[in-house]
């Protein structure tokens, strides 16, 4: 550590080189931050969610929704703790610019299987007795100024009013919160008590429930579950298709498709390049400063003294250059509106920090061997 | 000597000399090579993408749907309203004396994508047998039609390219009951080409709908559009949207472009940022290693202006050829490139990367202008050195 002067001043020796290499590191990890976010939503950005439910929907594709008499069936499934439902609202409020999902729920079974939300026992059971009643997650309600007690117009793009109307009201009987920080940053939605909808939309849409959430008495039967669940509903009208909650919220990441692979593609392309820039100029440098560093070894600095302090310099480089890359595209990310949901997370850094010890070794390696093996009279005479 | 043989001279020397600085120079080329390859294949995707949603529809056909639904898919007419929107008098007549007119149904299935398990959402589209003869863009390129009333489907060119098993002559299973594949059609490489089609009343059945999701009309006249729209929205009977099928595909992906342009945009800029700093520090060494000869140059009595003018004209060269590399490259590896991404309605939307002419000078523009600016720094501070100082080596 006593060097970092030193080392510092050798980055720092032609100032505007070291700028403009820093500015090209600072582009490709940039590039890596936000990409790898949008790559890490692609793999898994769901992990958290619980192992132990498993959703049933239509095997033609989740948009059919599945009628609610199927939910008795289900439940007799050996394993099968707890049945939840839920529809998807399309609900628009105000402008379309403001989207948020709302979900149609029985209230009493959306609270059996989601535990993970936590809402006092009060709101618990208006939310339970009130037809027309909302729950609001706590971000979205702090988002909109919403208090319990507030009726909610939403336009539903998917269901009419029997009457014809596509204006529904909805009354905030309570907010709920997540019970850890995972789940806390998940609670931009709304669910809706299914009474109103059912009661109330066109009647050829009654009936219908959207998907089942089912729990499991023991995660480690969710392949047994699934498959006796789906071998219920063979060759009927409604076949159905159950898998896990995380297969399935990967699933609409998956629909976007081949692009994020391409995007990664690439990105590796730029980054290479942009790496074969900096390695030039490291190197470039080093060679530049070869009289100084025989300077050192006149001056008593070992071999392998010399030879890590350019690698050293070679790590601070591309260090400060991810730092600052990173940092931005961590803020970018932050920034971006709700339609692009994608976080540079501690996953992103975890991959930078092993992208700037593979370059600092892969661009240092070469001049600091070239160091190593100065002979002081032919550096110093210019040889 | 003139400026201009001076100029001549001095670039020229410098030019003969790249091959010994070759290792300098190919970081330009290769820095500017990476960059522009990747703003064009970006590009080509977003105009890729573009070409197939800009073509779907034509001015003359109108779609109906229910009125403020987003698209087909939340849309519902039922059959006393498409049947009362068919009378309309705008509406073109076929050879059998009936309007041309197609009410449509749109479902979403699963197929998967292939070598994926999960599946992808398809559009299933149910067109009436008028759906035939208002598109005349439309051509069966394999097998036949379905015959209405059996289990069939036909698949669109693309979307047999893009998911696994849509072939002619497959067997597909949706609602419990065994479908046949009979054809695959082609309508000059729009948004329906990653469709099924079957006949619409064989949906209705299958899917238990009772009425349509939208209506494909005809219109006799262009003119007539006006007229036809202020009929049909004032209607007391019905609530409708009414719009050209031109105007309702373009309204589909606008934001779908937006998501790919800002992506591209994105990308672009900082990818820009980079390339303009590798291309300054490369710049700046070979103008650095050729102090001297430049000290020499200048007392020589070569002027300000060559000087600048030899080292731009090599940054713009290397940059040049850095710039064609990378459009080259882009183009053989991403023309024609077929891919699908989540469009309009949730479903897929299948299309294809195209480089073309125009994108290819739009990277070679982009190449230029890194090496001017990558250039211009350097070669100012080469001619602006004094001659002295120049000749001790800087």
């Amino acid at each position: 550590m006593k060097y970092f002067g030193l080392i510092w001043s050798g980055l720092f020796r032609k100032k505007l080189r070291a700028f403009l290499t820093l500015l090209a590191l600072w582009s490709a990890f940039a590039l890596l931050g936000l990409l790898q976010a949008v790559n890490s939503l692609f793999n898994g950005g769901a992990d958290f969610l619980g192992a132990n439910r498993l959703i049933t929907q239509a095997r033609t594709s989740f948009t059919q929704p599945l009628p609610m008499r199927l939910i008795t069936q289900i439940e007799s499934v050996p394993g099968v703790k707890r049945v939840s439902h839920s529809q998807f609202f399309g609900g628009k409020y105000q402008d379309s610019s403001g989207f948020f999902p709302q979900f149609a729920v029985n209230p009493q079974r959306l609270f059996d299987t989601y535990p993970e939300w936590v809402i006092s026992d009060d709101d618990k059971r208006k939310f339970i007795t009130t037809k027309d009643g909302a729950i609001v997650g706590k971000l979205l309600a702090e988002k909109y100024g919403w208090k319990v007690g507030d009726i909610i117009p939403l336009n539903s793009f998917i269901w009419p009013k029997a009457d014809g109307s596509r204006t529904w009201e909805w009354k905030v009987v309570g907010i709920f919160d997540g019970r850890n920080s995972e789940w806390k940053k998940r609670t931009s939605l709304m669910y809706l008590n299914y009474g109103q909808l059912d009661e109330a939309v066109s009647p050829r849409a009654r009936g219908l429930a959207g998907v089942f959430v089912i729990s499991m008495n023991d995660p480690k039967d969710a392949e047994k579950i699934s498959a006796a669940v789906d071998a219920k509903f063979e060759n009927s009208a409604d076949e159905t298709k159950t898998q896990s909650e995380q297969e399935f919220q990967l699933g609409f990441a998956r629909q976007l498709g081949d692009i994020g692979l391409i995007v990664n593609l690439i990105t590796s392309a730029v980054f290479l390049s942009i790496l074969f820039l900096t390695g030039v100029s490291m190197s470039q440098s080093i060679r530049e400063r070869i009289p100084e560093l025989a300077v050192l070894k006149v001056l008593g600095f070992r071999d392998r003294t010399v030879m890590l302090l350019v690698l050293a310099e070679a790590f601070l480089l591309c260090f400060l250059g991810a730092l600052t890359g990173m940092l931005s595209a961590t803020l970018l990310t932050k920034f971006l509106p709700p339609e692009f949901p994608i976080a540079t997370d501690s996953r992103v850094w975890i991959t930078a920090g092993i992208c700037v010890v593979l370059l600092s070794l892969l661009i240092g390696v070469p001049p600091a061997l070239r160091a190593l093996r100065i002979k002081i009279v032919d550096a110093l005479a210019g040889r | 000597m003139s400026t201009l043989t001076q100029t001549h001279e001095i670039v020229m020397m410098n030019l003969r000399s790249i091959p010994q600085r070759l290792g300098a120079s190919l970081v330009v080329v290769i820095g500017i090579a990476g960059v522009v390859g990747v703003i064009v294949a970006l590009l080509s995707m977003s105009q890729g993408l573009g070409k197939t949603l800009s073509s779907t529809g034509r001015a003359d056909r109108v779609v109906i749907t229910r009125g403020g639904s987003d698209g087909e898919l939340a849309s519902f007419l039922d059959r006393a309203s498409a049947t009362l929107i068919k009378q309309d008098p705008a509406i073109a007549r076929g050879k059998d004396g009936l309007p041309l007119a197609s009410g449509e149904i749109i479902v979403i299935t699963e197929v998967p994508r292939f070598g994926q398990k999960t599946g992808a959402n398809v559009s299933l589209r149910g067109v009436e047998p008028n759906g035939f003869a208002l598109r005349p863009e439309l051509k069966i390129i394999d097998g036949r039609k379905f015959r209405p009333g059996l289990r069939e489907i036909i698949v669109g060119q693309a979307a047999s390219k893009q998911f696994d098993g849509l072939r002619s002559g497959a067997d597909l299973r949706f609602r419990g009951q065994t479908w046949k594949i009979v054809g695959i059609f082609s309508t000059n490489g729009d948004a329906h080409e990653s469709e099924l089609w079957t006949d619409t009343e064989t949906a209705q059945s299958a899917f238990g709908r009772s009425g349509v999701s939208s209506l494909l009309v005809s219109l006799s006249n262009i003119d007539a559009l006006d007229s036809m729209k202020a009929r049909l929205v004032e209607n007391p009977q019905l609530n409708v949207d009414v719009k050209t099928e031109l105007d309702f595909y373009s309204g589909q992906s606008a934001n779908l472009s937006l998501v790919i342009g800002v992506l591209a945009g994105f990308v672009g800029l900082i990818m820009g940022i980079g390339a303009i700093a590798g291309a300054l520090t490369t710049m700046y060494s070979a103008v650095s290693a050729r102090t001297q000869e430049i000290g020499t140059l200048r007392a020589l009595g070569f002027g300000v202006f060559p000087v600048i003018a030899s080292v731009m004209s090599e940054a713009l060269i290397l940059s040049l050829a850095g710039g064609i590399v990378g459009a080259l490259i882009a183009y053989f590896a991403f023309n024609g490139y077929s891919v699908s991404t989540l469009g309009a309605g949730f479903t897929q939307v299948a299309f294809q990367f195209s480089v073309s002419p125009g994108l290819v000078f739009k990277g070679l523009v982009i190449a230029m202008f890194i090496g001017f600016i990558g250039g211009i720094f350097p070669a100012v501070r080469a001619a602006r050195m004094p001659v002295t100082a120049a000749l001790r080596g800087g």
